[in-house]
């Protein structure tokens, strides 16, 4: 059975660190879901049967969050005691914040040019460009210890991750 | 979570949406963000040499109670002087839009928004 009391990464026999052995993750991910597999479960009683659902769901939320960059960014911090997520009034570079608008509004008016896939194209490209350099940023200064400096690429993210949402879905719109 | 009909009422219909001229001396531009949810808002006021707030802007991405913090930030602070304006407080919006403690942010972000867009004038007039 599967300690729920150890990190994410401790789960996955990872080091705790940015950088991800992908294979290490997906192969135990899935050596952990053949133990937790429903049907070896089905002779036991209730309350064990419920267990291995918690342990399934506690082993997923794992892999989803080691899987994608900003969520382990995001993990890394809480577990250095920063939870970039429950913030709620932080100061924000007013230049970056500036660049955050601009973009917006390119993904307001991307809708109105000659031709709408192009533009949209082209902010995609400069926000996943944006969005590369914080992560690197992240890594470097989160091997540096300096976690104050990793959470500030990490809000940096978290802006450019839900522009880069916004664009997809208005790019699936163009294609409906 | 359902929105109250104030909130609606502003996400339908905003007050004074828009953009002045950030490098006009009698401009103040506010910038903030929530990381959290990735929310950008832009709030102008353009200020009369008595100190008096003549007109205001604003432009806010992010959820119908950003969006209706700061439509209502721009309608309250028309005609205040830079002092009352600053004075200003998320409570009274909040409780003006019956906001959920959930989203308590929103005000808070409007209330940095107006104090930042303060902060920027009286820097300009030094």
């Amino acid at each position: 059975m599967i300690d729920i009391k150890q990190n994410y990464f401790e789960l996955f026999a990872l080091p705790v660190s940015y950088k991800l052995d992908a294979v290490q993750l997906s192969g135990r991910y899935r050596e952990l879901q053949k133990v937790l597999h429903p049907d070896r479960f089905a002779h036991l009683s209730e309350r064990e049967r419920r267990l291995s659902e918690q342990y399934t769901a506690f082993l997923n939320e794992a892999q989803a969050t080691l899987k994608t960059p900003l969520r382990r960014a995001q993990y890394l911090l809480t577990l250095q005691g920063i939870d970039t997520l429950a913030e709620t009034s932080v100061k924000m570079d007013a230049a970056f914040l500036m660049q955050q608008m601009t973009l917006r509004e390119a993904l307001e008016e991307a809708g109105g040019a000659v031709d709408p896939e192009v533009a949209l194209a082209q902010l995609s490209d400069e926000v996943c460009g944006n969005l590369k350099a914080q992560r690197q940023q992240f890594e470097a200064l989160y091997n540096a210890a300096d976690y104050e400096g990793a959470a500030g690429a990490v809000r940096r993210m978290q802006f450019l991750e839900k522009l880069a949402l916004e664009i997809e879905a208005r790019e699936d719109e163009l294609l409906d | 979570m359902a929105y109250s009909d104030k909130v609606i009422d502003h996400y339908e219909n905003p007050r004074n949406v828009g953009k002045m001229d950030a490098d006009d001396s009698n401009v103040g531009t506010g910038m903030v963000g929530a990381p959290a949810c990735g929310d950008v808002m832009r709030l102008q006021i353009k200020v009369s040499d008595e100190g008096v707030i003549e007109d205001a802007k604003f432009k806010t991405y992010g959820c119908g109670s950003a969006i209706a913090s700061s439509s209502l930030v721009t309608e309250w602070v028309k005609g205040m002087t830079l002092d009352q304006a600053a004075d200003l407080k998320n409570a009274e919006i909040a409780e003006e839009l019956a906001l959920p403690p959930v989203k308590i942010h929103c005000s808070v972000l409007a209330e940095d928004a107006i104090k930042a867009a303060i902060t920027d004038y009286r820097e300009k007039q030094k």
